[in-house]
């Protein structure tokens, strides 16, 4: 039976939720650097789009965790492992180096304690992508400063009181943070409107940016 | 395979042998009554083992014999639904020591036509499982698709992903736990002594008089079934409205609906169900504690597992909360388990699996077809 087939299997948010779903420019790039064969788990995997993806090109073993439920039924419903859940309390019960790679994709700043996920980032996984968007953006410091108002971005469109991110950062924090907590950066990358830019000035430049951690 | 009598509705085998028993005895002649909906494939890769939770049976999908109502999961299994027979085989078989047909207290002792009573030996969800496991192997099937359960039914999934792994794809656990709780134990001793206050229990051997002990059986279940439901979900339908009445009658009639309605459930539940057995299965499920049969860590039970599972709670169950679920899901990420867990709204509370639930009917659907893809 096909999903068409019955009535009872219609779910009109679970659509919606498909179609609001952007097209993440750090997908390609983590895409690119997953060994085949590896095991991979994807925190706030949304509806598995990027798991589903590698689970074809490259035949990995893909776990994941996301928050919405609507999203974790559609991940489900494609055959993926993917639990409710956050990764504020559910990393905790891994074992160490579970996995080859660990994908925390626009998430970071949504954490409680950031600094405790990342170290459960490097204790279960030998390798972490970690992304977010970058507070430092010239937009979003132009909005600050000329409006004296909280930004609301393509990137950042929800107003302060509604947005789930509660610990925004820039790409400059990030590094001396990672160099704080002993956290090897082994690539990095930086994005604006969806297209790949260098590494100059990128603090400034850079809507969002993507890291490569290791220990 | 149309005419293979061992598939259909209303089957019943008596297994082969011996089963040895948790408790330390044997039990020979054990008889199964089950069912099964839908067509075993040329290889038999298409089976689903259905298993029930306490007081149900194996009419799981087919209208019940007593009291004439649908399968008490018609709403998961059937054409078109979430487990479609259309595409696979599906077994539902009466527990070990229930009373719908395989062998319980109620059951002759083999040769001699004296119901076992209480010297029936108490038994567990392990042994319930491994009845089961006879079974399919009277039925021709080595492995099978999905085991799917939930309540009671989620704890034998868990079980049978314990003892034999190697006999199932995938284990559905709905609206369960891994291990029974003290509160879990208190309302089941709760339901028990009512049972054996009941004069008419007799210490179990009541069958000869044909009196049996109803009043302590109907408590039992009225007791129980406020577990089944949840506060908001009572409020909701009966809030403090009286029944069939304009006032309080300053007695102890049944002035307020829930306690008609509970009265209801306990009268209704008596004529199908066996008190010795109510004894017997609510024991099982008090004596399970999975992580316990495995050094007391529950990961353990799971220890390099190739099945996938699928976890599922119910946000107003306070029987088997999300946080059980939670601990299963837990321990199979530290096994290193293919988990998916989805914990559902539903305002229905532990029976919200039997009930309405399109989330869950979807859920349940996806992860059979996703492993199909």
């Amino acid at each position: 039976m096909s999903l068409k087939d019955s009535q009872i299997l219609e779910d009109p948010s679970v659509k919606l939720s498909l179609s609001m779903q952007p097209t993440r420019p750090d997908f390609a790039i983590i895409s690119n650097h997953i060994i085949p064969e590896s095991r991979v788990l994807d925190i706030g995997c949304g509806d598995g789009s990027l798991i589903a993806a590698l689970k074809k090109s490259k035949n990995i073993d893909a776990r994941g965790i996301e928050i919405n439920p609507v999203n974790v039924g559609h991940a489900v419903a494609r055959g993926l492992s993917v639990i409710q859940g956050d990764a504020d309390t559910d990393l905790v019960n891994y074992p160490d180096q579970a996995f080859d790679f660990v994908i925390l994709s626009q998430t970071l700043q949504t954490t409680r304690a950031p600094h405790q996920v990342l170290n459960q980032l490097l204790r279960i996984g030998r390798y972490a992508f970690v992304s977010f968007p970058n507070f430092a953006y010239w937009k979003v410091r132009m909005a600050l400063m000329l409006r004296g108002r909280m930004p609301v971005t393509p990137i950042l469109p929800i107003s302060w009181y509604e947005t789930d991110n509660i610990h925004m950062l820039t790409i400059e924090d990030f590094y001396e943070f990672a160099a704080q907590h002993h956290y090897k950066v082994k690539e990095s990358w930086f994005f604006s409107h969806d297209k790949q830019i260098s590494a100059k000035a990128a603090n400034w430049r850079a809507e969002n940016a993507l890291f490569l951690l290791h220990r | 395979m149309s005419n293979d009598r061992r598939f259909g509705l209303k089957r019943h085998i008596t297994l082969p042998g011996e089963l040895a028993l948790d408790g330390g005895s044997l039990l020979t002649g054990i008889e199964i009554a089950y069912e099964t909906y839908g067509q075993l494939n040329a290889d038999a890769s298409n089976a689903i083992l259905i298993c029930h939770p306490l007081t149900a049976d194996q009419f799981a999908a087919s209208d019940h014999p007593i009291t004439g109502k649908p399968g008490w999961w018609s709403r998961m299994i059937g054409k078109g639904k979430a487990i479609d027979p259309e595409h696979y085989c599906i077994i539902c078989s009466n527990v070990l020591g229930s009373c719908l047909g395989s062998t319980g207290p109620a059951s002759f002792v083999p040769d001699t036509e004296t119901p076992y009573a209480m010297n029936f030996p108490v038994i567990t969800i392990r042994d319930m499982v491994r009845a089961q496991a006879k079974l399919l192997d009277y039925l021709g099937i080595q492995r099978l698709k999905a085991v799917i359960g939930g309540s009671m039914g989620g704890m034998q999934a868990l079980e049978w992903a314990s003892t034999y792994p190697d006999r199932l794809e995938s284990a559905v656990v709905i609206a369960s736990t891994a291990r029974h709780s003290a509160q879990n134990i208190a309302f089941h001793e709760v339901g028990r002594q009512a049972i054996m206050a009941d004069p008419k229990w007799r210490q179990g051997n009541y069958y000869e008089e044909k009196d049996p002990p109803v009043a302590g059986l109907a408590v039992a279940r009225m007791a129980a079934h406020i577990t089944y439901l949840s506060e908001s979900g009572l409020t909701a339908r009966f809030g403090r409205r009286l029944q069939s009445r304009q006032e309080k009658s300053f007695g102890f009639d049944a002035d307020f609906q829930i306690e008609s309605y509970l009265r209801h459930q306990g009268i209704r539940f008596v004529e199908r169900f066996d008190a010795n057995s109510y004894l017997y299965i609510t024991r099982a499920t008090d004596y399970f504690d999975l992580a316990e049969e495995h050094g007391g860590k529950l990961a353990n039970a799971f220890r390099g597992t190739k099945n996938r599972f699928c976890v599922i709670s119910f946000d107003s169950d306070w029987l088997y909360p999300t946080s059980e679920s939670r601990v299963i899901v837990h321990a199979l990420n530290a096994a290193g388990a293919a988990v998916s867990f989805m914990e559902l709204s539903n305002p229905n509370g532990h029976d919200s699996f039997l009930l309405d639930a399109p989330d869950l009917h979807r859920t349940v659907h996806g992860f059979l077809e996703g492993d199909r893809a």
